[in-house]
């Protein structure tokens, strides 16, 4: 049996989109330029393209989010898509309905695309191995897995201020462990070319043998943050720990929330990301978060061009 | 087969525009062609209005059967569409399918005043009821053939014909 990419069909061609790991760079490049030209829409008056009329997309979050659920389906919208949002925490699923009984009923409802956010790692590649051929299935965030999608974004807004990805330095800072952004901003990073990645983390928040993704692991931000060009900080999951992995947010924010000064040892025109929700004084400090090298906010703007480039290209390759 | 000289065909295309235009007119080019041909126009005619630039990919009749596979660009127009006389410009005319998709984007900017369009080559095969108000030059060539607009590193613009079904 060939063992290729389940989110490629055999002309190598996007069907789902699961994960970043393993993805030719050509495609992530395609998605980046894609979603270039629907910036250009989302600034025009009339924000909506015919380019998805009639397709149905539903939104089957089993995890809460606002922004990631939000902006895709905006997305969706500005693709004159219908878009169906499923609360699946209050419904079929708390009546004992499995995952794939939930998908075959929606697909029964002639669904298009499904975007699909879970606690469990793997959920939305069981949906696209299950769903018929001209279904795709976009990844929203599965355990601690993967979240391409917001990967994807990162690099489209990195590309915006840096121009090039193969000048880089870049670091990635906080909760790894957790972190399904971190794995998926790792190797869509090393994959466009980025020479330097590293993580900065305590050792209790970092995966084991995390070096053999190809990064470089500091536990220090003094040494970590020197020469760097871009900041992706992460979100402590308070939600997602058992047992002792911290001793308390202050001290972790003593040691590793973002402060204007541990900022001051970075590049000088470096810039800070953070793919949110955030903790204000946790990972990060206010005057960091709202200061002039934040990108924050634009990273939310561009997230909804890079969905609407993803959707639009599955959509288009049919088979 | 003998193709027509683009430059030849260019200068007269120009001249037709002038005598019927004012300055203030509002030129769009359609890419990638279209945008080549523009661009020399708009010095060509001195126009004082910003040169603005489509992509129609996205409102293209044909996504359900090709997708997006070929490089999209951003669209640009820099000028106010409410209420402009716009000319559309593009290399080839052939189904009348791009000028369409052209027309319908244009409408989610505003609401013009005019458009017209512009065209080196009409080469017929119409399949909207779509005409060009200015003309090159008019060709019959067999429904299997493409005919390209090139452009070489100094600018000089001319004509390419291949067979559909062979790579460029």
């Amino acid at each position: 049996m060939i063992n290729r990419n389940p989110q490629l069909d055999e002309n190598g061609m996007l069907q789902h989109l699961l994960t970043t790991e393993g993805l030719p760079t050509s495609i992530l490049l395609h998605i980046l330029d894609t979603a270039e030209s629907f910036v250009g829409v989302t600034e025009r008056d009339v924000k909506k393209i015919p380019l998805l009329r009639g397709k149905s997309i539903f939104n089957l979050f089993f995890e809460p989010s606002t922004r990631t659920r939000t902006t895709f389906e905006i997305a969706a919208k500005r693709l004159s898509a219908d878009v169906i949002n499923l609360n699946i925490a209050v419904s079929a699923q708390s009546k004992g309905e499995t995952l794939l009984d939930t998908v075959d009923n929606l697909s029964a409802m002639n669904a298009d695309m499904f975007v699909v956010r879970h606690s469990q790692s793997g959920a939305a590649h069981l949906i696209a191995n299950h769903v018929r051929s001209d279904v795709h299935v976009i990844n929203a965030g599965d355990g601690s897995h993967a979240h391409p999608t917001q990967a994807l974004l990162d690099m489209f807004t990195i590309r915006h201020y840096k121009k090039d990805f193969r000048n880089l330095s870049v670091a990635i800072i906080g909760d790894i462990l957790h972190s399904r952004v971190a794995r998926s901003q790792i190797h869509a990073l090393t994959t466009l070319g980025v020479p330097e990645v590293r993580v900065i983390a305590p050792k209790t928040l970092l995966p084991k043998m995390v070096e053999r993704l190809g990064v470089h692991v500091y536990h220090d931000m003094t040494k970590g943050l020197k020469n760097i060009d871009v900041l992706m900080m992460l979100r402590l999951q308070n939600e997602r720990m058992q047992g002792a992995n911290l001793p308390s947010a202050e001290e972790y924010f003593k040691y590793y929330g973002l402060t204007s000064e541990k900022l001051s040892l970075a590049r000088r025109n470096a810039i800070v990301m953070h793919p949110g929700p955030m903790n204000r004084g946790v990972e990060i400090d206010s005057a960091v978060a709202d200061g002039k090298q934040s990108v924050i906010l634009p990273q939310v703007t561009f997230g909804i061009a890079v969905r609407m480039a993803v959707m639009s290209i599955l959509a288009g390759n049919q088979v | 087969m003998q193709l027509p000289d683009a430059e030849i065909l260019f200068k007269d295309l120009a001249k037709k525009i002038k005598n019927d235009c004012d300055k203030n007119v509002a030129l769009i080019g359609i890419h990638t062609g279209g945008v080549w041909l523009a661009e020399r126009l708009h010095q060509e005619l001195e126009i004082t209005q910003p040169l603005g630039t489509l992509d129609v990919s996205f409102y293209r009749d044909d996504f359900e059967k090709i997708g997006l596979h070929s490089e999209v660009k951003r669209s640009n127009i820099p000028f106010e569409i409410e209420g402009a006389h716009i000319i559309l410009v593009d290399d080839v005319l052939n189904t009348g399918r791009t000028i369409r998709a052209a027309i319908n984007e244009l409408f989610d900017y505003g609401r013009p005043a005019k458009i017209s369009l512009a065209t080196l080559v009409d080469r017929g095969g119409r399949e909207l009821p779509i005409t060009a108000q200015y003309t090159g030059i008019e060709l019959t060539l067999p429904a299997d053939k493409i005919l390209v607009l090139k452009r070489e590193k100094s600018g000089k613009l001319s004509l390419d014909l291949y067979d559909k079904n062979l790579p460029e």
